[in-house]
């Protein structure tokens, strides 16, 4: 990450890990999330996206990567305030990057929103996977 | 409230729990032979994906048992969020609070209990 400008004037605030272990973590990072959001002075649609992506994504991590973890992340960019959010997960991993970023595609027995309902409540996202390796996908919502 | 069952949603639900309330209530729409649902998600902060499948289950399902479904008291920002999620809630009857949904209930019923006569058949013995 060194040398990219962007980051390197990014300060941040806070940081936090949580785990994805039980549908009780899923819960408790909902509102982990929303205290964030609201610390960060967030408007309540604002809030109201990042942490039903947050919801999205954690109970992927749990149903799909067997139990993970969410770092939390409160940066300042110098002009705004933003919350970013890492789901971590060492599951079997996506085998295809493309299909499972469509609506309505899912392996498992989901509506298929969740990766892409949450890359369109989110200002940033990223996904990284390797079949056996496990998934990464990391959101940012600015203020 | 006689013939109709009203939900109070007032926890964060985790997944099983709505699990459980889905099928608790669909036992209940049977024991109490119930004509509509009232479900009340004022309380709720947010809708996923997960709670939105569990709505639209709970209205299907106490459709094929000839009960109705609303959902009222859904938040402005969670209707935003819905929606951009790619969750428009199919199927699923709204009101704005309980007692417009009520209306929406007896209005349902009034026009069920009608549309025999209006057909012409033989009203079944009550």
């Amino acid at each position: 990450m060194t040398g990219n400008p962007k980051t390197a004037s990014m300060s941040l605030l806070k940081t936090e890990t949580a785990p994805v272990r039980t549908d009780t973590d899923v819960v408790l990072v909902r509102q982990k999330v929303r205290a964030w959001a609201v610390e960060l002075g967030f408007g309540l649609v604002d809030q109201t996206k990042i942490v039903t992506a947050a919801s999205e994504l954690a109970r992927n991590v749990l149903i799909y990567g067997g139990g993970g973890t969410v770092r939390l992340e409160a940066l300042n960019d110098g002009m705004r305030k933003g919350l970013r959010l890492t789901f971590e997960d060492h599951g079997p991993g996506i085998s295809n990057l493309e299909l499972a970023m469509k609506d309505g595609y899912s392996t498992g027995t989901g509506l298929g929103l969740g990766l892409s309902g949450a890359k369109r409540l989110s200002n940033e996202f990223e996904l990284r996977s390797a079949p056996g390796e496990g998934t990464r996908v990391m959101i940012a919502r600015w203020k | 409230m006689g013939e109709f069952l009203l939900v109070t949603i007032q926890v964060d639900m985790h997944d099983r729990l709505a699990m459980t309330l889905q099928e608790d209530l669909t036992d209940r729409i049977v024991s109490a032979h119930a004509r509509g649902v009232l479900i009340d998600i004022s309380s709720l902060d947010m809708v996923d994906s997960f709670i939105g499948r569990m709505l639209g289950h709970i209205a299907a399902m106490s459709r094929i048992l000839d009960a109705e479904t609303v959902v009222v008291g859904m938040r402005p920002a969670v209707a935003i969020t819905l929606v951009e999620l790619g969750l428009a809630l199919p199927g699923i009857r709204t009101a704005l609070n309980v007692e417009k949904g009520m209306d929406l209930l007896r209005r349902a019923q009034e026009q069920d209990d009608w549309e025999p006569e209006d057909s012409l058949h033989v009203p079944a013995q009550d």
